[in-house]
């Protein structure tokens, strides 16, 4: 089926291709086919009138856990990638972390045949490091990697014995694949909750300090000078993190790093008294903290924002803090909170669009997050002006947990396109 | 953010924490212990008729013999029907969620939960859930609050020495892990108290806990330097296992409570604990057992302090 889609009307912002303009988008064939006129004996079977709202390319999501398998009773794939769409997200990739995790091809073949079923955005697993991200065997990585990994992460499970981790680093720098890695000394961590500070303090929490983030961060970029591997640090989560980065990244280590929504918007106040939905990992930390995340974001130290999108059932939550499933929802909530972020930063849309697109199509390797004839016409339409209240009724995820939960949001997808197909489309 | 412990009018609906409670309710819980005391007959509290037909229930997941017993005879004091579950052995081992054994024994009409559990933030959680016709007291909770052991040890400062404002005072001890702390702290420097100091070794002292309001000291010496009241923390054994200590011996020379380091306070200084006490390990048994100690007057004074904060929370 040859569908030829007409966008016409809306505010294309493409950032890579530097347009900030009113434009209209042709496709055919799943592909973008023209920038603003169509192209000679264009005639479209479907248009849709983007008037008022924004046109930007699909947005790409570096981390949403999807819950299969092994955790269905949490969120399903269905639930999750249908929640993805809403959120006008095209491209994501899911942590490893799921039970059993993604340490065997067959897994990994069967996730992606899964997701290709659907037909919604395309799916990028990321494969373990390590056997059962237990950080002691290697896995197949090349294996793997033909199975459809992109990249391979230890998610949130410990690597304690640096040999394994320099060995795994060697072993992915042979192949160049991607290692991902939150930086977390496991023994510092051990039993805290809550970063270590005044609310922490004051709640009588086990607590993480930050130097559990930096120590491990440093071992990390040590060993990526020393192994050459391409090194990707996921969810960071302090200021001295951050200067950590910026500093390796002028030194001219190959490096990338992201920051999950919730960070740049939050901070360990906001657990307030004992608000389980602030469970998260790793934990929010100080306002100083969060306020250099986010200039982080805005220099480019940090590349990309990430949903960390970790659907957890309502029962889960209904336990003391410490007790409480670690982890809240996010792809339906990541655009507004980037565009809240652009607002606060007085930051232009196309700059902050990037992100949530080029910056993490570099990163997955892709050629995506932009707009130009002959990309797939991954697309999406939101109205940048649409306030919304965020209530569990209003979300598409199985999991209704998230801090924001009561906050009213500005803006709402209207339509979500993945491959010239209109995958989503509010009611 | 809403205060979840006072109702719209500013009336204490639960006690979860002593901090955050204006300075009017905690002398209101005070002299109506006062009350309590003065009409005894000797030793022996009166029995009063203020939460009969009532049922207090004692929800302990945690081990406790001494709070419970307390409890337990502050309500039938106050002609409560008290009913004592010892859930560490019962219903959660079983697997049912706290607060399903919350909404059976709602079903069971309590009128009052008192909640002792280890982690922290449970009884906020069990308040947060309860219809607003129920009271939650918590005695206990991880390592966030203990807020009838800190209203019976104001009492007890107050007995002794009459005001807060001109006073000069010593927590000793592992702060870190300790409830008991916490919950002193925020009611000491919300009575007034104008120099609070924390004496511990850093391995038990919270990060930040300077913004709690308190002067931080390690040498013990220095730390009770002319106070006026010597409050000890229990430490745990289990302290020395974690390498937060290297022994006990080596804990009891530099941060027990002997005669010589107590010579350094005022000669009128009060001795406080909260038990149980390890003796020889943060205090010495001739100062526990010595003029300077008023431990046992403490959980005297604790029967009281707990009649008067279930008799208010219950709007008699």
């Amino acid at each position: 089926m040859s569908m030829r889609i007409h966008i016409k009307n809306g505010h294309l912002i493409d950032p890579r291709n530097g347009i900030d303009a009113q434009q209209d988008l042709y496709i055919a064939s799943g592909r973008v086919v023209a920038v603003g006129t169509a192209p000679g004996g264009f005639v479209a079977n479907q248009v849709i009138d983007a008037s008022g709202l924004t046109v930007v390319p699909g947005l790409i999501d570096l981390a949403a856990r999807l819950r299969e398998p092994g955790y269905e009773y949490r969120a399903t794939l269905e639930s999750e990638m249908d929640a993805a769409v809403a959120g006008g997200i095209t491209s994501l990739a899911c942590p490893p972390d799921t039970d059993p995790p993604l340490d065997e091809p067959g897994l990994v073949e069967m996730l992606k045949h899964r997701a290709r079923q659907l037909n919604q955005a395309h799916l990028y697993p990321v494969g373990a490091l390590t056997h059962g991200l237990k950080g002691g065997e290697l896995t197949e990585m090349a294996e793997l990697t033909d199975a459809g990994c992109i990249a391979f992460s230890q998610a949130d499970a410990p690597l304690t014995d640096t040999r394994v981790l320099m060995r795994a680093m060697q072993y992915a720098a042979t192949f160049g694949y991607s290692v991902w890695l939150r930086p977390q000394d496991s023994f510092l961590a051990k039993d805290g909750v809550a970063h270590d500070g005044e609310v922490a303090t004051r709640l009588g929490l086990p607590a993480i300090p930050v130097c559990a983030e930096t120590i491990a961060l440093s071992t990390m970029l040590r060993l990526a000078r020393e192994t050459g591997a391409r090194l990707h640090i996921c969810r960071i989560s302090s200021a001295e993190g951050v200067d950590m980065i910026r500093a390796a990244k002028r030194e001219g280590l190959a490096l990338s790093c992201d920051v999950s929504m919730n960070h740049t918007h939050l901070s360990e106040m906001d657990i307030g008294f004992f608000d389980a939905n602030c469970h998260l990992v790793p934990p929010l930390r100080s306002l100083r903290d969060r306020e250099a995340l986010r200039a982080g974001l805005l220099d480019g130290t940090i590349d990309a924002l990430c949903s960390n999108h970790s659907p957890v059932d309502e029962d889960a939550k209904q336990l003391p803090f410490a007790e409480a499933e670690v982890g809240a929802t996010g792809v339906e909530l990541l655009l507004p909170l980037l565009l809240k972020w652009a607002e606060q930063a007085k930051l232009p849309l196309a700059d902050a669009l990037t992100k949530l697109t080029t910056r993490p199509a570099r990163i997955l390797g892709l050629d995506a997050g932009h707009l130009a004839v002959g990309v797939a016409a991954d697309i999406c339409i939101f109205d940048a002006q649409h306030y919304w209240k965020v209530e569990p009724a209003a979300l598409k995820s199985q999991g209704k947990n998230t801090p924001f939960l009561g906050m009213e949001l500005r803006g709402k997808v209207r339509y979500t396109l993945v491959n010239g197909q209109v995958v989503y489309k509010s009611a | 953010m809403n205060n979840p412990q006072l109702n719209k009018n500013g009336e204490l609906q639960h006690l979860l924490s002593t901090e955050g409670l204006p300075a009017r309710i905690l002398f209101e819980i005070l002299d109506r212990a006062a009350g309590f005391i003065e009409g005894a007959a000797g030793n022996e509290i009166k029995k009063v008729p203020l939460l009969a037909g009532k049922s207090v229930f004692n929800l302990f997941f945690e081990n406790s013999t001494r709070t419970r017993t307390t409890f337990e005879i502050a309500a039938k004091r106050l002609s409560a029907d008290v009913i004592n579950l010892n859930i560490g052995s019962s219903s959660t081992s079983k697997g049912e969620t706290l607060l399903d054994t919350v909404d059976n024994l709602c079903a069971m009409h309590a009128d009052m939960f008192i909640v002792r559990h280890a982690q922290s933030g449970a009884a906020h959680l069990i308040a947060k859930h309860v219809a607003p016709n129920i009271h939650v007291i918590n005695a206990g909770d991880g390592r966030h609050a203990h807020p009838t052991q800190a209203l019976l040890d104001m009492y007890t400062i107050r007995h002794y020495k009459r005001e807060f404002h001109n006073l000069r005072v010593a927590i000793v001890g592992d702060v870190l892990h300790s409830r008991v702390a916490r919950s002193q702290i925020h009611a000491l420097t919300t009575l007034g108290v104008p120099e609070l100091r924390v004496v511990a070794p850093k391995t038990l002292l919270p990060t930040d806990v300077g913004k709690l309001g308190v002067h931080v000291y390690h040498d013990m010496a220095q730390g009770l330097q002319d106070v006026d009241v010597v409050m000890m923390l229990r430490l745990q054994n289990e302290r020395m296992q974690g390498a937060l200590l290297p022994s006990a011996q080596e804990y009891f020379k530099y941060y027990g409570l002997t005669q010589d380091k107590l010579a350094q306070a005022r000669p009128d200084a009060i001795v406080m604990h909260p038990g149980p006490m390890n003796r020889g390990v943060e205090i010495d048994s001739s100062v526990a057992d010595g003029s300077h100690s008023v431990i046992l007057p403490q959980v005297t004074f604790g029967i009281a302090v707990r009649m008067a904060v279930m008799s208010l929370l219950a709007g008699k």
